[in-house]
Parts: C-alpha cells; sequence; structure tokens
C-alpha cells in the first residue's frame, strides 16, 4: 500500500528540522488517551450495573438505544469504512429475530439462542454477499435492498414460524418480569460492547489498513496484493453477525417476531441516520448520532413517524454540510479520538509546534 | 388458457415495469446518480395527479398535463440543488441523501394521508374495458395503452438522445463532464435537464400504476424502485431496450408466480431478478456481450 502522508490539519507539515527519521516515533493517537479506555471500562461497569440503581422504564429506553447504536456501529463499519452502502442491512435483523424465535420452539432459552443467532447471520451473510458482491455503489444498495424483500417474503411462506402475521416468542414461561428486563438489558449492553470491541480490534488490526487503502485507492491497494475482495467479505460477514446479534435483542425485548416489524427498512434507515448524524467513518459518531436519535426520538414519540422525517431531514443536512458528522466537529477542533484507529508521526520539536502529523488511517471518508 | 392470459398480462406490465426503470436507468446514465427516491417521488405524483382529479373533478388525462411539467420542474430544481451537492461530494453522498429523501417523502406522505392505498379512479371505459379473445382471452385496454406508451417513451427517448442537439449535449457530458464543460457547455444545466426528463417518466410511471393498481406511501420502495432496479439489472446495465425486455421477463415472471399461488406474484419476480444476477450479472442484453 502507498505511505503517502496525508496531513489532516497541518499544513507544511514536511517541514521539520533535522535528519529525516532521526527521532521520529510512530504514535496511534495524537493525544495520549491511556484514560480514555479507563473512562471507558467505568462506563461500562456503571452501566452493568444500573438496574439495581434505576427503574425498569429507564433500562427499557436504553435496551433501544443499544439496538441503534448495535446496528449503527455495523453500519458505519460497512458504510463507512468498506464503502459499502447496504439499505438490505433489515435482513439480518429479520433474521436474528428469526433464528432465536426457532431455537426457542425448539425449546432452547432465547437468551442462549442469542449467541447463535449471531453466528447464523453471520453464515447467512456468506451465500448474501455471493448474490450482491458484483454490484457496485448505488446498485449494491438497491440489491441489497431487493435481497430483504426477498428474504421476508421467503419467510412469511413458513406458518410454523407464524406465516405473514408473526408469533409471540415463547421460552419466557415463569420468569418473573423484573428479573426478564434486567436480563434483556444484560443481553443488549453484553452485544453492544462485543460490537463496539470487535470493530475496534478489526480496524485497529490488518482489516483497518486495507480498507484504508482501498478507501485512498482501490487499484493500488489490489496491486500491491492487499486482498480487497477478502477485506470486503469479512465486514459484510462481521456486520450481518451484528445485526444479527441486535435483531435477537429485537426479538427478546419485544417479546414477538413480526415479519413486516423485524424487516422494516425502518431499522437501515434508523442505522444510516445515527451514523451519518454522529460521524460517518469513525468509532465514535455511531455513539453521538445514537444520542441525538434517541432523544429526538423520545421527545416526538407521540408524533408517529415525524422523527424518521426530521432525522431524515437532519441527516442531509449534515452529509451535506458536515460531511464528518457531530464528532467531525469536535475531532476538529481537540484532534481527540477515543477509539485511535489510525497511525501518527511525532516528530520531536518538528512540526512548527503543531504536534504530530496524521500518518494515515481514518479521517474522513470519501 | 388462465396461462396465456398469465403471459400476456405479464407482457403488458413489462412494460410499465420498463417505465419504472426508464427515468432509473437516465439519471444513472448520465450524472452516475442512483436516486434511491426514485419510487417515492412516482409515488408522490400520482398523489398529486389524485389530489388534482379530486378536488377539481378535470379529465384523468388533464392531471397529466399538470403533474407531469410539475414534476420535471422539481426534477430540474432537485438536480441542480441537492443532488447536485452532494455530487461534489462523493458518490457516498449522493447514496446517503437519496436515501435519506426516500425515507423523508415515504413517512411524509405515510404521515399526511396514511398508510390506505388508494387508486386513480377514472370511470374510463379505457381502464375498465378490455379485448376479447374468444371466451377465454381478455386483454384490458390500459395494460395495452400503458404498453403503447412506455414504448412511445422508449422510442421518444432514443431518438431525443441520439439525433437531437440537446440530446447529443446530454451524451457529451455524460461522457466526459469537463470536455463538455470545456467546449462551452454548462453541465450543471445540461444534468438539470436529464433530471428533469427523468422524473417527467417518474411522474409517468407514479399515475400509470395508480390506474393500473394502488399507491399506498409503501409502494415507491418496496415495488416502484425495487421492480425498476430489478428490470434495469435483467436487461443490462445502461441498454433502454434491455430495460424493455427485463420488465417482461419480470412482469411474465410475476404472473407465472401468480398463477402457482396468488400470493407468490412478488417473490417470483424477485427470484428470478436473483437468479439472473448469478448466471448472467451483465444482463440479458448487454453491451459488452461476446467480449
Amino acid at each position: 500500500m502507498s505511505l503517502t502522508t496525508q496531513t489532516a490539519s497541518q499544513p507544511g507539515a514536511s517541514g521539520g528540522p533535522g535528519r529525516p527519521g532521526a527521532g521520529i516515533k510512530v504514535a496511534r493517537s495524537q493525544r495520549n488517551v491511556a484514560w480514555t479506555g479507563g473512562v471507558a471500562l467505568i462506563i461500562v461497569l456503571v452501566l452493568f450495573r444500573l438496574p439495581y440503581i434505576v427503574y425498569a422504564g429507564t433500562t427499557t429506553i436504553l435496551v433501544q438505544a443499544f439496538i441503534v447504536l448495535t446496528l449503527a456501529s455495523m453500519w458505519n463499519l460497512l458504510a463507512g469504512y468498506a464503502g459499502l452502502v447496504s439499505v438490505g442491512q433489515q435482513v439480518f435483523v429479520g433474521l436474528g429475530a428469526y433464528f432465536v424465535l426457532i431455537l426457542a420452539l425448539h425449546g432452547f432459552s432465547p437468551f442462549a439462542a442469542l449467541p447463535v443467532a449471531a453466528i447464523g447471520c453471520g453464515v447467512a451473510a456468506l451465500p448474501l454477499w455471493w448474490l450482491v458482491s458484483r454490484l457496485r455503489s448505488g446498485y449494491f444498495a438497491i440489491a441489497t435492498w431487493v435481497l430483504a424483500a426477498t428474504v421476508m417474503l421467503i419467510v412469511e411462506k413458513f406458518s410454523s414460524i407464524g406465516g405473514g402475521t408473526g408469533m409471540p416468542l415463547p421460552g419466557f414461561a415463569g420468569l418473573d418480569p423484573t428479573q426478564l428486563t434486567a436480563d434483556t438489558y444484560w443481553a443488549a449492553l453484553t452485544v453492544t460492547v462485543a460490537a463496539l470491541v470487535v470493530i475496534y480490534l478489526l480496524l485497529r488490526g490488518r482489516i483497518g489498513l486495507v480498507l484504508t487503502a482501498i478507501r485512498d485507492d482501490e487499484v493500488a491497494a489490489r496491486s500491491s496484493g492487499a486482498r480487497v475482495g477478502l477485506a470486503r467479505l469479512l465486514v459484510f460477514v462481521v456486520a450481518g453477525a451484528g445485526c444479527g446479534a441486535a435483531g435477537a435483542v429485537l426479538a427478546i425485548s419485544q417479546l414477538q417476531v413480526q415479519p413486516g416489524a423485524v424487516f422494516s427498512i425502518q431499522w437501515t434507515a434508523e442505522m444510516a441516520f445515527a451514523t451519518i448524524i454522529g460521524g460517518i467513518g469513525t468509532i465514535e459518531g455511531p455513539i453521538i448520532g445514537t444520542a441525538v436519535f434517541m432523544v429526538l426520538q423520545q421527545t416526538l414519540q407521540n408524533f408517529n413517524a415525524w422523527y424518521l422525517i426530521v432525522l431524515g431531514l437532519v441527516a442531509i443536512v449534515v452529509a451535506l454540510f458536515a460531511r464528518r458528522g457531530l464528532w467531525g466537529l469536535v475531532d476538529e477542533q481537540l484532534h481527540l479520538r477515543l477509539f485511535p484507529t489510525g497511525y501518527w508521526l511525532r516528530v520531536p520539536g518538528g512540526n512548527g509546534g503543531r504536534g504530530p502529523i496524521k500518518l494515515f488511517g481514518r479521517g474522513q471518508s470519501s | 388458457m388462465a396461462w396465456v392470459n398469465a403471459i400476456i398480462e405479464g407482457v403488458l406490465t413489462g412494460g410499465l415495469y420498463a417505465l419504472f426503470a426508464c427515468g432509473l436507468s437516465l439519471m444513472f446514465g448520465v450524472m452516475k446518480v442512483v436516486n434511491l427516491a426514485h419510487g417515492d417521488l412516482a409515488v408522490v405524483a400520482g398523489y398529486v395527479a389524485i389530489g388534482i382529479i379530486t378536488v377539481t373533478h378535470v379529465p384523468v388525462l388533464w392531471s397529466f398535463l399538470i403533474v407531469i411539467p410539475v414534476m420535471a420542474v422539481i426534477g430540474y430544481v432537485l438536480q441542480r440543488t441537492v443532488i447536485q451537492a452532494a455530487l461534489d461530494r462523493s458518490v457516498l453522498t449522493t447514496l446517503l441523501v437519496t436515501f435519506g429523501l426516500s425515507v423523508v417523502i415515504e413517512n411524509g406522505l405515510l404521515q399526511f394521508f396514511t398508510a390506505n392505498s388508494r387508486g386513480i379512479g377514472t370511470g374510463l371505459a379505457l381502464v375498465t374495458g378490455a379485448f376479447n379473445i374468444g371466451s377465454q382471452i381478455q386483454i384490458a385496454y390500459l395494460l395495452v395503452t400503458i404498453f403503447a406508451v412506455a414504448v412511445a417513451v422508449l422510442l421518444g427517448m432514443q431518438y431525443f438522445l441520439s439525433a437531437s442537439k440537446y440530446g447529443r449535449l446530454i451524451r457529451a457530458v455524460a461522457d466526459d463532464k469537463e470536455a463538455a464543460q470545456l467546449s462551452g457547455a454548462d453541465y450543471r444545466h445540461v444534468f438539470g435537464i436529464a433530471a428533469a426528463l427523468a422524473f417527467a417518466t417518474v411522474a409517468l410511471a407514479g399515475i400509470a400504476y395508480g390506474m393500473y393498481s394502488q399507491l399506498a406511501p409503501t409502494t415507491g420502495t418496496d415495488t416502484i424502485l425495487l421492480l425498476a432496479f430489478a428490470a434495469v439489472v435483467i436487461g443490462g446495465l445502461g441498454s433502454l431496450w434491455g430495460t424493455l425486455i427485463g420488465g417482461i421477463v419480470l412482469g411474465v415472471a410475476q404472473q407465472i408466480g401468480a398463477q402457482i399461488n396468488i400470493t407468490d406474484e412478488a417473490l417470483a419476480g424477485y427470484l428470478v431478478f436473483l437468479a439472473i444476477l448469478v448466471v448472467r450479472p451483465q444482463g440479458i442484453i448487454s453491451r459488452r456481450a461476446g467480449s
């Protein structure tokens, strides 16, 4: 891959004094972010204790937030990092929900079925990828949509799993409602944390480098031996598994599975809007976006579809006028990354005291 | 005989699907924009026509004269503002923005006009009547008319793009917009004209579907956009006549599916689309066929 220096916001970055290479260090982040790991850990621990502290109403809303955050993070991985704009991700939400339903009908606990559903969706992503991978950009987008519609129509043909009307999720008989609410919350939180950790590790590793190389120049990346197809396939599978896990949580939290609801395009709209508003192409973006989403949704919840209309309009404005989203605005001011996946050059005393130089890694999606 | 009927109806609805696909294909061909709001805009056109007919009681054909130019103007304005702004940024942005538009329009329709489906009721013999061949075969006038209109639109488009002065300009800009700009063509304006044309066909498609069947807020995506896209891919990207063939393949597949099981109409169409995507991803008619 090419190592062309990308100077993110430091003009004249090559003006460092001294011998080339002397004392230069490669760092993961411009600032020391060791403390952010600690803060993240504390936040997660507090979140895990939450069912003992707050009312069930709060955790129920948070379950929704975790579903949206998981979906948005996965969509961000697809669209923001791999350039795959899928508008058919609801297919995995639906499949995840149905995997849980099928296993529950066979006597398994829905919670035990959750990881199986995630893996099942990852496996299901393989044939679906094979179908749509030959199309690019906009045509890829609509093809995934057709795929989602097709899978829904096929699922609706099986009356043993509820046909076109769906059915309640069995397997909760005799469970204390308070316990169930708390368990659902923990399951949702675990899925979200796992999703963020997987995405972070994926992007810090070799795949992240390959994806960056593809973004910069796909032909150059291919000719340098980067396995472009394999990287995209891996991202599609991970996103499928992640959206499937979110779908499984959805089924558990709703206590029922309806094909029209779980395969709804609304899921893709929500994940896309949350990602765009928060900032596409950064791990932090979907987190901020989900927060904005939840505030809007809770404020407008008595006005039916208005929250989607408002979110859509905000997303259009952000996509046009603040392409890096809300987190992009923060990043511009502070050069702060909670989840650093890029590389920065630290030039001692050089660079006019403007700090390290962004070497490569994700800055902005294009 | 039911099968013969089904196949005839399939072929004729293929014309309708080609009409759906025409605008999508044109916008991709000229601007490289995949307009995800394509179908929702067709539904908007249909709703506007219904509104005009309900309020003013004008004959259906008069509503065309208003809706089609209005949609063309909307197309020009949308292209010069939102879509061009997105294009100036990146392909990704055009997808995000048109997807956003799609969701906003669909939910807006849902909010203001409820989820009820409505047709363009006309009471015209054209809509209700049918040719009868023997006692078994019935061919609706309306479907024949829609098919004829679709063929006329495709022929007109073909002629306009290949023979007229403006068509040459559009092709030049589609080929290389910078070079066209250097030669004195304002490519943004030409893009706007192409979008206006595309939106005019979108309006026609929306009204035609409203007369043939029923329009609901979700029709735009789950029927019009997806079928338009399937027709384009089956026929081969970038081929106008391929789109008609694609539409016909899709229409026949759906009607055969409906004969086997009435609820399988949509599924049969999608399955044929996916099968063709697997065995012949370049489409039935391809510019690169044989290479």
